[in-house]
Parts: C-alpha cells; structure tokens; sequence
C-alpha cells in the first residue's frame, strides 16, 4: 500500500476512462463517417466535422437494403418464435418429469449447440436444395434453429428447475393436465427466461453470415449481414465506405438498444447459459 | 381416507400421463434437432468417405478413406501420399486456427479479467461503464469486421493516423492485405469484440464470491495484489474456464471475421475457411466434407479435454 | 393460452411470408468486373426500355474465387431466381451442364467470333456462353531503352533474355540499380498457370492437358521450357517475382524499372497515363516463342450464359443475345477499351479512331492458347491448382523441372481417374 490513494484513484480512473474509449471508439468512428459525405470520407478527423445523410439516403433510397432489413426482422423473429415454442414444451420434460437417459439428452442438446457451422453446411445444402428452399428465408430459419434452439432449452431448463413445486402440485391435484400446466402456469412465470432466451437467440439470428451467405442468391433476399459483406460500390476499385458505415450503423443501433435496454437480463442469460452449463 | 386414495389416483394417472406428455413434450424438439442438425452432420461425414461431386450429389459412390489418406506410386517407383491428412495446406489452416485460438483467447482473458475488476469495484458511474462494455459485444460481427476494415484500411485509416502521429509507425502499414499483419488485424478485431463476453462471464463469477474473506484478508492487512492471486483467481477459476471454454470453441470454427477482412490471405486461412474453399470452389465436395467432419472431431475433442481438465480441477481441490 | 395462440399465429404469418415468391423479372449476376458495371447498367437501361422486362444486377463477393464458388452453389442448387451469369471463360465449361444451350442464337455471329474464344465456351458440342469481351497478354517493351542499345524487338525467348540481360547490365552500370529485365506473374495463383502454359506452349510442351483428354505436361519440351523460366529468377527478373501478381508486376514496369513485361491490356491505358514516368516510352508485341514456334498467349475474358433453371428463359437468352451483340461489344469497346471477341470490329473506323489499341490487338487474340478448361471440365479449378504448384515449386529452386512435372502428371492422371 506504498502508493498514495490520490494516485491510485487516478490510476483506476485512468483505466476506466481507457476501457470505455477502447468499446466504444470504433462504433464513434463508423458513426462520424457515415455523417460525412464526398472527398471529407478520406480525411482522417477524429472528431465529429461534417453531419450529412447522403449515405443514408444512398443505403436506403438504392437496391434493396430496406428489404434487407425486413429479411432479417422476418428470419430472426420466426426463429425465435419456433425455438420458443419448441424450447418451452421441451424444457419442462426435461427439468419437471423423471425418466430415463434424461441427463444423456440433456446433453446431446448442448453438444448440439457446440458443432461448428461448417460441419452441418454439406449436408445441410443437400438437404435445401431437396426440398428446393434454396433463396428462400425459411431455409435460413430451419438452419438457426441448430444453434438458438439448443441454446434455448438449456437456459430455460435452468431457469424450469428453480421456479417453486408447491403451485404445480397444487394444479395437479386439481386435475389439470401437463399442457394446461404449461401454458397456465409456468409460461406466466417463465416470461423474464424467455425474454432473456428469445433476445439472445434473436441476436444471434440477426448477427448469423456463413448459412445466409451460402442459402440465399438474391440480393432481394439476403439478410443484412451478407447485404452488408457485399455492399459495393460503382466498380471494384472503389468500396463505397461511407454506405458501408452508414448500413452498419442502421442495423446495429437497434441491437445495441436492446442490449443497453435489456442488459441485466442478457447477464443473466449469458450467465445461465454459461456457468451453470 | 377417501380423499387420500383419490389423491393418490390422481397422482397415479398423472405420473402416467406425464409420461406420455414427456414424450409428447420433447418429440418435436427432438424431431427438429435430428433433422436440421444431426441428419445434416451424418451427411457430411459420409460425403468425406465418397466422391461426392457438388454438381452431383445423389451420384456419391464410397470410396472409403481416400479423402483422408492414400498412397500414388508414380512410374519410377517413387511413391506419393495424398489426401487430407498429409495435406499442407489443411495443416496449415489447422495451424492458423489453432494459434488464432490460443492467442485470441488468451488475451480475452486477460483483458476480460482486468475489465470484470473494475466492474466489480464500487464507483460512480459503473452503470455507463457497464453500458459501454458491452457496446462491442452488441456490434454484429459483419459490422465490427467493416468498421475495423476501415480503421485498418491502408491508406485512409485512423488507426495508421494514429500510430504515424506518435511516430509509431513511419509509413502507412495495408494491415489486411499484408501477409505479416493480416493475422494481426483479425485478432485485434476478436479481442475487441469478445473481450465484453468475458468480461461479463468473469464478473458473474466475481460477484458470487463471498465478501468475508475480502473482509478477513483485509484485516490482515494482505496485499491486494496477493489477494487477487491467492483468493480472487482460484474462486473464480470455474467461471473463467467456462468463459474460455466457449470462446475457444468460437474461435475454432471461425469464419465470417476471416471472410470479410482478410479473404484470399493464406496467413489467416481457418479451417472453416479450408473446408467451405473445398465445397464450393473447388470440384471437391467429399474433400471439403472430410475436412469439415476433421473439425468436427478436433471441436469434440477439444470440448472433452476441457471438461476432463474442469474434473481433475474440480477434483484436485476437494 | 392466449401465449401460444399469438405464437402460432406469428409463426403462420412468418412462414405465408417465407415461402418463395415466383419473380417476374429477370437476374443478371455480374461479377465485379471493374468499371464494366457502370456498361452494363447503361445497356441494361436500353434493353429494358426496349423489351419491357426488368433486370435486377445481383452483387457478388469481390474475390474471384469466391465468386466462382457462389456460382456454383446457385447452380447446383438449381437456383431458379437467377437468370443471366456473366462468367470467365475459363469458367464456363466447368459449369456448362447447368446452361442453355446458345448455339442457335449465335449463327450469323459464329463465322465472325474468334474462333479460340468460341471453342472455349463450347462444351459437348453445346455453346455454353455468348463471348461478351476478350482478353489476350502482350510483351510490353522500352522502346526507348531498346533504341538506346540499338537492340530488336525479341520474338524468341532467347532473344528476349539476351536482350534484357544486355539492357539490364548497361543500365546498372549506368547507375540504374533498381532495374530488372524482365517481370511476369510468378505467384501461385492462376496467373502462373497463364504465364507457364504461355512458355509451354510457345516451344512446342503442348497444352498440359490436350483436349481430347490426354496429360502430355510430363514432355521433354515443357521441362526446357519450365527450366529455361527457372533461369531468369535471380538474373533477369527478380527474386521477388515468385510473389507477383498482375499489379506487383506492373507496379515495378511503371515505375520504370523493367525492360519487358508480361501483362495484359489493361496495363496498356494505365502506363499511359498522365502521371505515369514511363508514358510514351513503352509499346506492346504479341509474346515471344520458341525457335520456329508460334507464339501463345493466354486467352482471357468474359461471356453471358443463361441458366437452365430460368423462369424466363425466353427473355433470358434475349438478354444474354443483346449484351453480347456487335452493339453492345462496340458500346464496351468505345467506352472502356474492352476487345471485342467480333473481328470485324477491329475493322471499324469509330474504334480504331478512339481506341487505337484495340485494332492492334487483333494479332495477339488470335495466337491465343485457351487453357485446358473444355478438357478437364469440373476439374479445371484442380488441375490449374496442381499445375501452377508444380511450376512455383521449380521456379522457386524446390526439386527440378523433371521430377516434379512426373509428381505433376501422376497427380493429373489421378484426378482424371476414369476420365475428366
């Protein structure tokens, strides 16, 4: 304790102003060139020197982008709702009725959440292309359900087996069958799990490139990530920045919305996923 | 008395019914999972022991373990191996992966812990901190990948700006394009972007600690840095290693990072970026599926020796 | 219960909006090829006009290799919402199963087109894409260091190593100590299986694969050949040359520093330019050959196909047609010096006014050799990979010509298993 207290709160301070410039620097930057429009793009300013929304305009106004977004709104939302659904009934078997193997399936479902995309790709293609839902959205949707749907189980089976027994044993002795009791009982009380779940594996819907980049062929159908990835310019030896970073700044001021909004909750989620799993 | 075996009737029909209702309950889940992932992941591990053509799939003929190991003997006598396994430029993209892994990881970690510290502190305005944090955690990575493309970008990029006005550097550096910093420029835009995950795993564990030993310790007037390293770091050791755990999973499989900043660099070729190459580029579909099936396996792997190390731990300090 | 209701009913309207909309317009998917965008976007304009129908341009990844492998997932998908792909015509006998047949639409052209550029896209007898615009290498050459050493244009490899070793010496005895003989595309990529196949094929190596199917690569002429290129690492062109791509060699020919050069046209335009110190000093002349040989440079370029699984094939081909006519190649031509693959274009007053490139350019494109694509179909991407590994591993000192083209022919005859 030989350093003075003066200094040492200057220190931390110090360190906390640095952790805050180093998050948020990068998001600052995107934002104050996609306000800057024409040559003022290749000047290197680093603090706010023009405000114009040509690029804005440009994203929104040209080619599909608008549409991009709505892709995304339709595949993220019907993503979440089915692994909601699927993950609820599902979750309750496993944290709420005894049977055999259930530790086994238990964690078949986790590993599941663990393959890496690449691993299912071949087979998955196959299987689009098959059914022909290649370009089409519900390929993506079916193809998410591999990551949010595990995900989804695990942390609402965590969260099944801490809610109280006393109200279900009382429904029980009313006569009430197991989908009453579901629907009844534990979804009023499982609302906070599942707007956690449903957000973490709406993000992940929204945020999802190489099935989307590899599903869709159309630029009227692609999702934002793969729109973003392939925004170009009028030729190619030019990439169009202030487009790119005016696109990037669309899509992800929501989500860090959400996240600023809902942020105790996805610890929580993060953290029921994580350090109980 | 009556009531009582009613009660238990009751109870009777219904352990019975929740039976059937278990089953009922879990089949469509299990149903869906079967199809979109586990009859795909069978596919691709039977591709990688065909000669499946992309053009051509139903035409898959077995051709055993060709794709991963087999032998040419050339006129002369000489012999040649072929096949994934003796395949530089797949060992080459292992290599690659594994070291974006250990690095990546390694300083998340680190970087993770000294943010979770200072989470944990009591200040004012810790909640704008917080908030700030998990700002990059937010970002998508296609997004983070171009907003970093652009600071990284060679000629109007901030970050050569920068570097060049504190005469860190003395000419502008194509950090992308670059074969020696292409690598470099990947792992910033990781570090930055899953720092927050950690941070925020580490910082659950921190605050599940028990504040009594704080006190005690303090009483005792023991260094805090010693605090940290006799007390903070092995109480929070199973948070960490979950944290890392799944971030060396991510890591792994890496590809939408590698795929927009730096595409076509054989320095930062992952094996994701190896296998899709195959699938699709190449005429090579059985190969690519050989390959995706060896990263399967190394993931699995993986997964068992951490939780194999996370038992010996577990065990080590009962 | 009301919960599950709405979900379902969201699910509903999710999976009613999910489902795959017929198109009634058509997809052209461009590659990026540069500034032809802004070309293609202006013909577009006329042809919608003139037809009616709408063509929406899909974008696609920057990366050539990348682009390729998207093509071929749409295809092999049987993609039915793309129409028109624009593809390198090295690409398309590798793709040619999923296109129409155009044969029939190109009859009053046929007699015109190049006829290496027309081979190149048939596949089986089929036409499987319009030839759009070419592209053919050249020797570019100092006239000015020529002149100055009272030194010929070479028409040998020889020739052309003796000079550029004579040029070389003086200058750096002069003082000049950046400069170099000779630069080339030496990286392993495929512009070192262009560069190869062009010393190969200009001193009688054949063709690596010939196009009825036979690997002739393991020959005594294509190990000279290789060897003879191994020669001017180090003592003509740079060490460094085993990293170039087309820039890096244009970048170092630019910059003044090189006697000759490998490149294509597009190099001509630029060196050039205003701010170019070698403006003016530089000409170009079809590549050299072996003693008696004929030279060869490699064919490049682009073509339209159309796909099979179009909704509109009709309005498809059509399209295809249009942006492939002798209008639309003069519109390219005019506009951004692209070769048209027509002869007679090479005729034309207005072109030759305007771009006068273009018309001397004619020589180069019909000694080209094409690539041996139509003979490897699927396996060309392979067989390209393995050729140019087997040429960087000569050149860069790792075994001799001889060994590694026998390494090369087993690993082809391999690939080719019970044929191409």
């Amino acid at each position: 304790m030989s350093v003075p207290r003066p200094i040492r709160t200057a220190a931390f301070y110090l360190l906390v102003a640095g952790i805050v410039v180093e998050s948020v620097f990068p998001f600052y930057y995107a934002v104050t060139t996609s306000f800057k429009s024409g040559q003022a793009i290749f000047r290197v300013d680093y603090w706010p020197s023009s405000f114009s929304l040509d690029n804005y305009a440009a994203v929104l106004g040209a080619g599909h982008f608008a549409r991009n977004i709505l892709n995304s709104l339709i595949v993220a939302v019907a993503t979440v709702a089915l692994s909601l659904a699927l993950g609820v009934t599902a979750s309750f078997a496993l944290a709420r009725i005894r049977f055999r193997g259930r530790r086994m399936l238990l964690f078949t479902i986790l590993s599941v959440s663990m393959f890496p995309q690449i691993a299912v790709l071949a087979g998955l293609f196959e299987m689009v292309s098959a059914f022909r839902l290649y370009n089409s959205l519900l390929s993506l949707v079916l193809s998410y359900l591999i990551f949010t749907l595990p995900f989804t189980v695990w942390v609402l089976t965590a969260f099944m087996r801490d809610l109280p027994r006393g109200i279900e044993e009382a429904a029980i002795m009313d006569g009430a069958s197991p989908f009453v009791i579901v629907t009844r009982i534990f979804m009023p009380m499982l609302w906070p799990a599942m707007v956690t779940t449903g957000l973490l594996a709406f993000i992940a819907a929204w945020n999802e490139f190489l099935f989307a980049l590899t599903f869709i062929s159309t630029d009227a159908r692609r999702t934002v990530p793969v729109a973003i990835a392939l925004l170009s310019g009028a030729s190619s030896f030019e990439v169009p920045w202030g487009r790119i970073m005016a696109a990037s700044v669309i899509v992800t001021v929501p989500l860090i919305a959400l996240v600023l909004v809902f942020q105790r909750r996805i610890v929580t989620g993060l953290t029921a996923g994580g350090v109980k799993g | 008395m009556a009531d009582a075996i009613a009660e238990r009737s009751a109870l009777a029909r219904f352990v019975r019914r929740r039976g059937a209702a278990a089953i009922l309950f879990l089949a469509p889940m299990v149903i869906v999972l079967a199809a979109v992932a586990a009859w795909p992941l069978a596919r691709t591990i039977w591709f990688g022991f065909t000669d499946a053509s992309l053009d051509n799939l139903p035409a898959a003929k077995f051709v055993g373990l060709r794709n991963y190991f087999h032998v040419l003997t050339l006129e002369s006598g000489r012999h040649y191996f072929s096949g994934l396994l003796v395949d530089p430029v797949w060992w080459c993209s292992v290599w690659n992966t594994v070291k974006f892994a250990a690095i990546s990881v390694f300083f998340e970690t680190v970087f993770g812990t000294i943010v979770a510290l200072v989470l944990n502190a009591e200040f004012p305005g810790r909640g704008i901190v917080r908030a700030a944090v998990l700002v990059p955690w937010a970002v998508p990575t296609i997004v983070s990948a171009k907003m970093w493309a652009w600071m990284l970008n060679d000629q109007f990029g901030i970050l050569n700006d920068l570097l060049m006005r504190l005469g860190a550097l003395s000419h502008p550096v194509a950090w992308a394009a670059s074969p020696d910093t292409a690598l470099a420029a990947v792992l910033i835009v990781d570090i930055w972007k899953s720092t927050p995950f950690m941070a925020l795993l580490i910082l659950a564990g921190l605050q599940m600690l028990p504040a009594d030993i704080y006190e005690a310790a303090r009483v005792d007037g023991v260094h805090s840095v010693k605090v940290f390293w006799k007390i903070t770091l092995p109480l929070i050791r199973p948070a960490m290693l979950v944290a890392v755990i799944f971030r060396t999973l991510d890591a792994l499989r890496v590809f939408d990072l590698i795929y927009v900043l730096t595409p076509d660099n054989a320095q930062t070729q992952s094996m994701s970026v190896f296998a899709r190459q195959n699938l699709f580029y190449f005429d090579k579909f059985a190969y690519g599926s050989a390959a995706s099936t060896l990263l399967f396996l190394v993931i699995a792997l993986v997964t068992i020796g951490f939780i194999r190390l996370g038992h010996l731990n577990a065990e080590s300090e009962r | 219960m009301d919960i599950s209701r709405s979900l379902s009913a969201l699910l509903l309207a999710a999976i009613a909006l999910l489902t795959p909309a017929g198109a009634a317009e058509l997809s052209i998917v461009t590659g990026s090829v540069g500034n032809d965008l802004k070309d293609t976007r202006a013909l577009l304009a006329e042809f919608q006009q003139k037809t009616g129908n709408t063509v929406d341009i899909v974008t696609m990844p920057s990366s050539s290799s990348d682009q390729f492998a998207q093509f071929r997932l749409r295809l092999a998908a049987r993609d039915a919402d793309i129409d028109v792909y624009q593809t390198d015509i090295i690409w398309a006998p590798q793709l040619a199963t999923h296109f129409v047949d155009l044969s029939p639409y190109v009859k009053d052209m046929a007699s015109d087109e190049f006829k290496a550029i027309l081979a190149s896209q048939t596949v089986d007898g089929r036409l499987a894409a319009l030839p759009m615009f070419a592209d053919a290498p050249a020797l570019y050459y100092r006239k000015d260091l020529l002149d100055k050493y009272g030194k010929d244009v070479p028409k040998t490899w020889a020739g052309m190593a003796t000079t550029a070793k004579a040029i070389m010496d003086g200058e750096r005895k002069a003082g000049n100590s950046k400069i170099w003989g000779f630069v080339f595309q030496g990286a392993s990529y495929e512009g070192l299986t262009c560069n190869a196949l062009e010393w190969i094929a200009s001193q009688g190596g054949g063709h690596i694969v010939e196009p009825d199917g036979t690997v002739s690569v393991d020959n005594p002429k294509a190990e000279k050949a290789i060897e003879r290129a191994k020669s001017w690492i180090g003592t003509i062109a740079p060490p460094g040359v085993l990293a170039y791509q087309e820039e890096e060699s244009r970048g170092v020919w630019q910059s003044g520093n090189a006697v000759f050069m490998r490149n294509w046209p597009y190099a001509y335009a630029l060196g050039n330019g205003e701010d170019s110190p070698i403006k003016g000093k530089f000409d170009a002349t079809p590549l050299p050959a072996g003693e008696g040989e004929q030279p060869a440079g490699a064919l490049g370029g682009w073509a339209l196909a159309v796909s099979k699984y179009s909704r509109h094939p009709k309005e498809a081909i059509e399209l295809a047609v249009f942006l492939t006519s002798a209008y639309a190649q003069k519109y390219r031509a005019l506009k951004s010096s692209r070769l048209p693959t027509l002869r007679s274009l090479y005729d034309d007053r207005e072109i030759a006014e305007r771009q006068p490139i273009i018309p001397r350019w004619k020589k180069v494109l019909e000694n080209a050799v094409a690539r041996p694509t139509a003979a490897t179909g699927a396996k060309y991407n392979e067989v390209s990979s393995d050729f140019w590994t087997a040429v960087h591993n000569t050149l860069s000192g790792e075994g001799s010509a001889d060994a590694n083209l026998e390494l090369l022919k087993a690993q082809l005859l391999d690939l080719r298993g019970g044929g191409w």
